[in-house]
């Protein structure tokens, strides 16, 4: 008998091959991935209306190094939370808004934009959060190179 | 007519915390509504990342004053499942404890503020009596009113003796009488009826695709609950019922709160009754393996989600938390759409918002050399000109003013 996570972990390997051997269930109700950020779009579509991961419980960004990344935490309603990670390089951090999925993503998108200088296309303009007006627009404190002035 | 921008906050009467709300009014009815959140933001996540997991544990549990407890379990589940740790069973039970008596004592704190934002402040006052006899209980098990210092990584730091159980049951049919009383009101008592039905509407398919949560998503009619759907602690050993309701709006946020505080009592029994023998706390390693894991707990005001990532060292390489105010404040502008700005302190409120756990970060003083002390007449010109930027301009009208005056 295959549990439900291992279930979503084969679903995902079959549609999705490129996904082989990275798709890992760390344990009951937890499943990670990493992805190219091309395909990201695919994947949401497929896990909202196949999979019913329609929350989007938040987005972590993360300062790798050479690159920033970001995982969206999607959950549904048996309480698996399906993390998807993409990568982009720190010298051009370009992701696309997932606000057409999630209307409710926007303040977390603001929230990388302001603390780890990332760039999300396709968000309107809007009130940065959660940094004052005031802070300068370069400096990102959740970059580990960030130091306090 | 005339479009009016009204803003309200960062500091204002109607507002228990700084964060501000801009609004534009046709008459009295509201057209648009923007917030601009951050004012209470301290930095925490930066600050996890440069301290040790110890030390996390308590910055984390201050994230927030009045569901501290919500946020260093959260942490600690976080590291515990990443060290691989093995908790002991009565460990559990006492973090499920002491985090229903949070529950009672927020929703009591809601149930009051709500009360005095729609001008019953009888109400504010007995509810605010009431929640005293669980702030005590929470004083006499823990120590503190708030910011209880119950978790360590592996466990937890006291045992409740058998004399406090009998405590707590005791406190617990004192509350519960008080809290049938507050059902009877908010269903019988038609002040509260009138003023809080179909007010900050909020449908389902809203609530789901603006990703509401807690209390809020369930008054519409959204059956979810952390609880009960990814169970931490001792829930998946307990028996207790997801309040849902479907009237969509503050009264059923009102009811479903009222409903939540009896099964917090149920859920209490049965943890003090059922908590096994045992030890508090298993060895936990100072250093924690590389790793990763997202850790979820149902804060009284809903999901909150703590992410962390360890690189083997005795310092989390990433701590990210996301309060549950955060998931809930983008559904207030759907709940306000043309309705009137009497009705606003009320649907903010109902969301039960907590500002300081939803922004977590400002150390403005410390950059460059911006350290200065503002006379008041310069803070009065900094307000002025703050506002203006907002789109919220005197100039006309004060010129107006000056020629009429003369």
């Amino acid at each position: 008998m295959m549990t439900k996570e291992e279930r979503i972990q084969s679903d995902l390997i079959v549609k999705f091959p490129f996904l082989d051997g990275k798709v890992r269930v760390q344990r009951a109700r937890r499943i990670y991935t990493d992805l190219p950020k091309e395909r990201l779009e695919d994947l949401l579509k497929y896990a909202i209306s196949e999979m019913d991961f329609v929350f989007l419980c938040t987005m972590t960004g993360l300062d790798e190094g050479d690159n920033l990344s970001f995982i969206y935490h999607l959950t549904r309603q048996d309480g698996v939370i399906l993390s998807l990670k993409i990568s982009v390089p720190k010298t051009n951090p370009v992701i696309k808004t997932v606000t057409g999925y999630f209307k409710g993503a926007e303040i977390y998108e603001r929230e990388v934009m302001d603390l780890l200088g990332a760039k999300v296309e396709g968000l309107p303009e809007g009130k940065r959060y959660p940094l004052p007006d005031d802070w300068p627009q370069d400096e990102h404190p959740l970059r580990k190179d960030w130091k306090k002035k | 007519m005339h479009k009016v921008m009204i803003p309200i906050g960062p500091q204002h009467p109607a507002l228990k915390e700084p964060e501000s709300f801009l609004i534009a009014l046709k008459g009295e009815k509201i057209t648009d509504f923007a917030v601009r959140l951050g004012y209470n933001h301290r930095g925490i996540e930066k600050a996890c990342e440069e301290r040790t997991y110890i030390q996390d544990i308590y910055l984390t549990e201050r994230i927030c004053g009045i569901c501290s407890h919500t946020h260093s379990t959260a942490f600690v589940q976080a590291v515990e499942e990443i060290a691989g740790l093995a908790m002991p069973k009565r460990a559990l039970y006492i973090r499920t404890i002491i985090g229903e008596l949070e529950r009672v004592h927020s929703h009591l704190l809601w149930l009051g503020v709500a009360a005095h934002e729609i001008g019953f402040d009888t109400l504010l006052m007995y509810t605010w009596r009431d929640r005293e006899i669980v702030m005590d209980l929470l004083a006499a098990v823990t120590g503190n009113r708030v910011n209880y210092g119950i978790n360590t990584i592996g466990g937890v730091r006291r045992d409740i003796s058998p004399e406090q159980t009998k405590d707590i049951l005791s406190g617990l049919k004192k509350l519960e009488e008080r809290t049938k009383y507050y059902i009877d009101v908010a269903t019988k008592e038609t002040t509260i009826i009138k003023r809080l039905s179909n007010v900050g509407v909020l449908s389902k398919k809203n609530a789901l695709s603006l990703g509401a949560v807690g209390p809020t998503a369930r008054a519409s009619g959204v059956d979810r609950d952390t609880r009960r759907d990814d169970p931490y602690a001792a829930y998946n050993e307990i028996d207790f019922k997801v309040i849902t309701d479907d009237h969509c709006d503050v009264y059923g946020r009102t009811l479903v709160r009222c409903g939540e505080l009896m099964e917090s009592y149920k859920i209490l029994r049965q943890a003090l009754q059922n908590m096994p023998e045992g030890p508090l706390t298993v060895k936990a390693p100072r250093k924690i393996p590389a790793g990763e894991a997202v850790s979820r707990y149902e804060a009284p005001r809903g999901e909150c989600m703590h992410y962390v990532r360890s690189n083997g060292t005795e310092k989390p390489e990433r701590v990210k938390v996301r309060a549950p105010t955060l998931a809930n404040v983008q559904c207030v502008a759907k709940m306000l759409e043309d309705r009137q700005l009497a009705d606003l302190p009320i649907v903010i409120a109902a969301i039960d918002p907590c500002f300081s756990c939803t922004d977590r970060l400002v150390a403005v003083k410390e950059i460059g050399s911006r350290k200065r002390i503002m006379k008041w007449d310069e803070l009065r010109e900094y307000g002025i000109h703050w506002y203006q930027h907002q789109g919220v301009d005197f100039t006309e009208l004060n010129k107006r003013l000056k020629r009429k005056m003369k």
